[in-house]
């Protein structure tokens, strides 16, 4: 009886609705199906049917319903059908067949979209700001944003402001009596504020798109991606022709066949994800997957790890307490290569600029080392030290040469806390091999005169000094990208242990992280899995799975491809790669091989984003990967038309994140990236508000995805019935959010912030537990349990237990790129018997300041138009290139020249800027132009987009790992002459590939 | 009557060009009728970055401050304009009327700062416009100051008094005094745009070979007469600031420590290495 009565509510609340909400009644138009709901044994049941946007209904079975649903018994029903749903008892219904769903697939999609619908359009949300504008929120992977509306269209965006109804936040107080609080505002990249003017860019993909001169069921043409025009076709034709390549390749060539590349970063939101939907669609399908090398913190990961530990974090430091440590006791701060002003940290907005320029009003002395005077030398001054780009490890090691000299390291803490010092002593002081390590051997590598090497090591034994290192603190970016990553990364923690890294005011950071925010407070990072239900790819297994109930996916194809050598495993049938193992310091020793055994080779490229050549490395590779016979298919699932979008077969238009519901925090990745929020001066969650329909035809991923699994038959897998609204009601519901903040507070604000916690509750200081011999206390999950050789929660992630000079890990394996001793080589890039003679400039290409990689930059959007950024020159937006005027002399280059950076590997025009802020012989730009605009046939000549990777050399750091090492390389420039290209008078003949790759 | 004013503080500015940003996002594809008309979606820089470097390697610095319509008190344009077409309003604030500055080009070429845009499209002049429709609507802030992370911007609603004590307090400047405009928009520590950096370094024979000579004192001399001192860091280096007329020929460097004195010749383009054989 009581199921009746939940039966008969359900299409009076369908009645009900559709009275109140025209765009409901308008839904139920779309389809005439009957839906049977009823239990298992046919005992009870109530059919509804759906007829021109009528709803009909009658107790008892249905002779021909459309689609059946039932349930186990009356008691199950009950459960289920409550309001309030209890997604423990749903997902043990799903998983053990206590209820159930048949139909066919589109019918049950559009009967599960409805019912959510019917939920959903009754919550109200945004403020009314009157004047017909109401106000959202968003966020993005620059910060949290306000989002204006009028008419149905984006007015404006802005970092998010607070109110009054928000937590004040912390404030730090000296024991000086100096006191710090960050203002009571958010901010925000420049690419967060300039998003509107992507979401209307002229580049968006607005409608599904087929190649002219592909066609599935005859010639593909796969030598034409790139240059073949594209025609308009149907969502339907666009999707069925995906899903029936999907089912083709896996009937005709095997499991594995499909490969999906996506980007390192998406837009922001725990739902929308690539960690999330994408790996929860695709672990259906069944995928080889492209396994990302730690692309930012590669020499941290590879080398400096093996060190000290940290795996989870890719070998760096703790982030717990350094921001007041910093002002209590820190008396210098290095930043070695290291530009948080660039690279907002990562994710961080500004939130770490006040505190830096609390740093100096405090008087510490900042030094800078990088071969360009970056942003954050520009806004704290303090003195520059330029080495030649990858022989940093050199001035490293000669710095320690004059501790152990002039007796200015920590004895003690190197004698209980570490191990292998001597033998790094003996090395240091050229006790074999007759050359110490002088900062006399150091400058005829580096440049930098001794005079300057023996101050900053004097000073910095003496002073308590934090080492920046990387634009995060350390990881991320910079000196680690170099071809001497690992021993760059290595020789930082070399220093740091000499100087007892926990010691007050002696750590790792540069402000940029490290604030006393709660760290207990639960809500999803985007690393977490979201909805991926993946537990082996994700951090999901830690709280997500737990916390928020979702069905799990697993990935049963077991090939892999390291994402660097994809082009090889496309064009030459094989590929070798390491993997990338947070969980452990020895798992990126095992190796893997593509093709898996049993595997197919891939069929089907589904590429999800659009600009990888502008940050893979040599990626003329990339272009010539898309052009090849070996790929029959590709598709693009994109947002714009931008890098290697046009070399698809079919493209499908994904949005924006302002055009969907997702929810996210701040700058929040956990996993890999655990505590990466404390960047932030108020942890923010933001809900992330539809504020427009998607665009022309585009629809969210989560969309695309539904309508893929649905032509598969897995709609109900891949939905669980759930729109992504009801997704982030999931996770809100899941996490601390709820007792924070009720869900109709938070769908109208849009936002809350985590009340900052009383100073006794703030996380301890990274590494002091270690300084002092304690156990550890900062709230670090990890290492695993495993990973501890003597007592669980003691001493570092390592075999002895202590930070080893030499490492144990290393001395396990032979490799002559990472020798247990981190002796000084220089790098391959650089050496004189690689092309210098012929490319004797080096070119510096760090992690872009004005977008975030290729997010922000090209799509005719205003990123592009900053003076600093890009130069408009005929109508082309070149991407500035920085040089010094006695390099620009020596070619007879003035300003905003249009030039052409070569090499053997490829050819790119900038455009020229002349500056002090480097030396000779260093040339600077930034990495991951979003434009690729070949002048001719793709691959094969100059790109005026700006994709400088089409210069970087393709080499592992270590070739017993993949990982990157393209910020150091190898180039000449010279003033370009269109109109010699034009009449076909330019000589090209470095762009001949077979040089190049010989030269390889 | 209180009026509206900028303050920038160039120390502070990172060059994040949040403001150049945010000026495209409020004005490119909206319209604020009675205030301004869309801005192009591509070229327009009503509010411009400009970069000023001073010393040299490896001793340098890189400055950066915006740069836009000025809302001068005695403004150009105002006086250029037919029909009414610019107009300066009781709160400080210049607007051009959207419609009757049509074809008026006549208000470009007045403004001796080129901070009037030109809207091809729609034939007008523009201008950033102090964001008049949002504060008119009550906004504290404009966009510029909201999007400014580091607090560099500040816009401050004052009488004439009341403006010219912080004018005198802080310090004050506007560019090209000389155009005898009356600006209402105001930079801290101008220096940092209008001066020049000599640059160098002190150094002396150590144990070790060359070594860096911290606590020095640096004199500048011009034709003897001291225009400037520093005292050398921990690598040696200084840094001391000329005006922007000092003649570059006649500078000299006085160099002590340890009561052994030396005078240098002193360059203003590069970076001046000054031995010295101190006890």
């Amino acid at each position: 009886m009581r199921f009746q009565a939940t039966l008969f509510s359900i299409v009076q609340a369908l009645r009900a609705t559709a009275i109140a909400h025209r765009s409901f009644r308008q839904r139920l138009k779309e389809r005439n199906m009957i839906a049977q709901l009823k239990l298992q044994d046919d005992s009870e049941g109530r059919w509804i049917e759906f007829r021109d946007g009528r709803v009909l209904s009658k107790a008892g079975m249905h002779a021909a319903p459309d689609v059946t649903i039932f349930f186990r018994d009356a008691k199950v029903a009950a459960k289920l059908l409550s309001p309030k749903q209890n997604f423990y008892t749903r997902i043990d219904a799903m998983k053990n067949f206590k209820m159930g769903m048949f139909g066919p697939d589109d019918l049950a999609l559009w009967l599960t979209d409805t019912m959510s619908i019917m939920q959903t359009v009754w919550w109200k949300h945004g403020t009314d700001m009157g004047g017909g504008v109401m106000r959202y929120t968003n966020n993005t992977n620059g910060g949290p944003v306000h989002v204006d509306v009028k008419d149905g269209k984006i007015l404006r965006i802005m970092p998010l402001d607070y109110d009054k109804k928000d937590p004040p936040g912390w404030t730090i107080t000296t024991s000086d009596g100096a006191s710090f609080t960050p203002p009571h505002k958010a901010t925000a990249a420049p690419y967060a504020i300039g998003f509107k003017s992507m979401i209307y860019s002229p580049d968006r993909n607005l409608y599904p798109m087929k190649r002219v001169d592909f066609d599935p069921n005859g010639e593909r043409n796969p030598q034409n991606r790139g240059t073949s025009e594209f025609e308009r076709i149907s969502w339907d034709e666009a999707l069925d022709i995906v899903a029936s390549e999907f089912k083709r390749v896996k009937r005709e060539c095997g499991p594995g066949a499909i490969a999906v590349s996506h980007g390192s970063h998406h837009t922001w939101g725990n739902v929308g994800y690539y960690l999330s939907s994408l790996f929860r669609f695709f672990n259906l399908v069944g995928f080889t997957k492209i396994i990302h090398n730690p692309d930012s913190w590669e020499g941290w990961y590879w080398g400096a790890m093996h060190h000290w530990g940290n795996s989870m974090r890719m070998g760096t430091a703790e982030l717990y307490g350094q921001v007041e440590d910093c002002l209590e006791n820190c008396e210098m701060m290095v930043f070695w290569s290291s530009d948080p002003e660039a690279t907002n940290g990562c994710y961080g907005g500004f939130e770490g600029s006040v505190r830096r320029l609390w740093a100096k009003e405090r008087g510490i002395e900042f030094v800078h080392i990088d071969p360009y005077y970056n942003h954050t030398a520009a806004l704290m001054g303090g003195k520059w030290i330029a080495p030649r780009p990858g022989t940093d490890p050199a001035l490293a090691q000669a710095i320690s040469q004059v501790w152990i000299e002039e007796d200015l390291y920590d004895k003690d803490f190197v004698q209980n806390r570490t191990t292998g010092f001597d033998e790094w002593a003996a090395y240091v002081m050229g006790v074999k091999d007759g050359t110490p390590k002088t900062p006399e051997w150091a400058e005829e590598m580096t440049g930098v005169p001794a005079r300057d090497i023996r101050a900053l090591a004097r000073q910095w034994g003496r002073k308590r000094t934090y080492l920046g290192s990387g634009g995060f603190g350390n990881g991320l970016g910079g000196a680690n990208r170099s071809p001497t990553g690992m021993q760059w990364a290595r020789m930082m923690v070399i220093l740091m242990a000499m100087q007892g890294v926990g010691r007050p005011g002696v750590n790792f950071g540069n402000m940029q992280a490290g604030t006393p925010i709660d760290t207990s407070f639960w809500f999803p990072g985007y690393a977490e899995g979201g909805i991926s239900g993946d537990l082996m790819n994700t951090g999901a297994a830690v709280n997500t799975y737990v916390r928020i109930p979702h069905l799990l996916t697993m990935n049963s194809s077991k090939q892999i491809i390291p994402r660097m050598q994809l082009p090889e495993a496309i064009l030459e049938g094989s590929a070798k790669g390491y993997f990338t193992d947070p969980t452990s310091l020895h798992g990126q020793f095992l190796p893997f091989q593509y093709p898996a055994p049993g595997h197919s080779p891939i069929q089907i490229l589904y590429k999800y984003g659009g600009a990888s050549f502008g940050t893979m490395t040599d990626s003329n590779r990339w272009v010539k990967m898309f052009r090849s016979e070996n790929l029959p298919f590709v598709v693009s699932q994109s947002i714009w038309n931008e890098g290697e979008t046009k070399f698809a077969d079919i493209i499908l238009p994904a949005c924006t994140n302002f055009e969907r519901w997702d929810i996210g925090e701040w700058s929040h990745a956990g996993g890999y990236a655990h505590g990466m929020a404390s960047q932030v001066n108020h942890r923010t969650v933001v809900l992330q508000q539809k504020v427009i329909e998607p665009l022309g035809e585009s629809k969210s991923d989560y969309r695309i995805f539904a309508e893929l699994a649905q032509r598969l038959g897995m709609s109900a897998m891949f939905t669980e019935g759930m729109s992504e609204l009801d997704w982030c009601k999931r996770i809100f519901d899941g996490s601390d959010l709820k007792d924070l903040i009720s869900w109709k507070k938070f769908l109208k604000r849009g936002y809350a912030v985590v009340p900052a916690p009383k100073k006794e509750l703030a996380p301890a200081m990274s590494h002091r537990w270690y300084y002092e011999g304690r156990q550890k206390d900062v709230p670090d999950p990890f290492p695993l349990p495993s990973e501890y050789t003597g007592q669980w929660n003691e001493g570092m992630q390592t075999q002895s237990g202590k930070i080893e000079f030499i490492p144990q890990s290393l001395q396990k394996i032979d490799d002559p790129d990472r020798p247990p001793l981190n002796r000084y080589d220089q790098a391959w890039e650089t050496r004189a018997d690689v092309n210098l003679g012929q490319y004797p400039l080096r070119l510096v290409s760090a992690h872009s300041r004005y977008s975030f990689h290729s997010l922000g930059d090209g799509k005719q959007g205003a990123i592009s138009e900053i003076g600093d950024h890009r130069v408009n020159i005929g109508g082309v937006p070149y991407l500035q290139v920085r040089m010094s005027q006695a390099d620009a002399d020596a070619r007879g280059i003035a300003e905003n020249d249009i030039v052409e950076l070569f090499n053997a590997r490829g050819s790119v025009l900038c455009a020229a800027c002349i500056t002090n802020r480097l030396p000779a012989g260093i040339i600077q730009t930034y990495q991951a132009s979003a434009i690729y605009d070949p002048l001719g046939e793709p691959g094969y000549t100059p790109d005026r987009g700006g994709c400088v990777n089409l210069l970087t050399s393709n080499r592992s750091q270590t070739l017993q790992g993949s990982s990157m090492g393209p910020n150091a390389c190898g180039i000449e420039i010279r003033k370009w002459d269109q109109s010699a290209w034009d009449q076909g008078r330019w000589d090209n003949s470095h762009m001949d590939m077979k040089t190049a790759e010989a030269a390889q | 009557m209180s009026k509206w004013a900028m303050i920038i503080d160039i120390p502070l500015c990172n060059n994040c060009n949040n403001c150049f940003i945010a000026v495209k996002d409020e004005h490119i594809a909206n319209d604020f009728p009675g205030y301004c008309a869309p801005q192009p979606a591509h070229g327009a820089r009503w509010l411009d970055m400009e970069r000023k470097e001073r010393g040299t390697f490896p001793a340098v610095e890189a400055n950066f401050r915006p740069a836009m319509c000025n809302h001068c008190d005695d403004a150009p344009c105002v006086a250029a304009a037919r029909d009414g077409a610019a107009k300066k309003r009781v709160d400080g604030i210049v607007l051009f009327d959207p419609v009757k500055s049509r074809g008026q080009r006549q208000i470009q070429d007045a403004c001796p700062y080129g901070a009037v845009a030109w809207n091809e499209e729609l034939d007008i002049p523009q201008i950033w416009t102090f964001d008049a429709h949002l504060r008119d609507r009550g906004w504290k802030q404009g966009r510029i100051e909201q999007a400014c992370p580091t607090g560099a911007l500040k816009s401050v609603k004052l009488s004439d008094a009341e403006l010219a004590d912080m004018v005198a307090r802080d310090g004050l400047q506007v560019r090209h005094p000389e155009y005898g405009t009356r600006p209402r928009v105001f930079y801290k520590h101008m220096n940092l745009f209008t001066h020049e950096l000599v640059v160098g370094a002190v150094v002396t024979q150590g144990a070790k070979g060359e070594e860096c000579l911290a606590g020095a004192s640096v004199r500048l001399l011009s034709a003897g007469q001291e225009i400037g001192h520093a005292t050398s860091d921990t690598f040696g280096e200084f840094r001391i600031e000329i005006a922007p007329d000092t003649a570059p020929d006649s500078l000299t460097l006085q160099v002590e420590a340890g009561g052994v004195s030396r005078e240098f010749a002193c360059s203003a383009s590069s970076f001046n290495l000054c031995g010295l054989d101190a006890k």
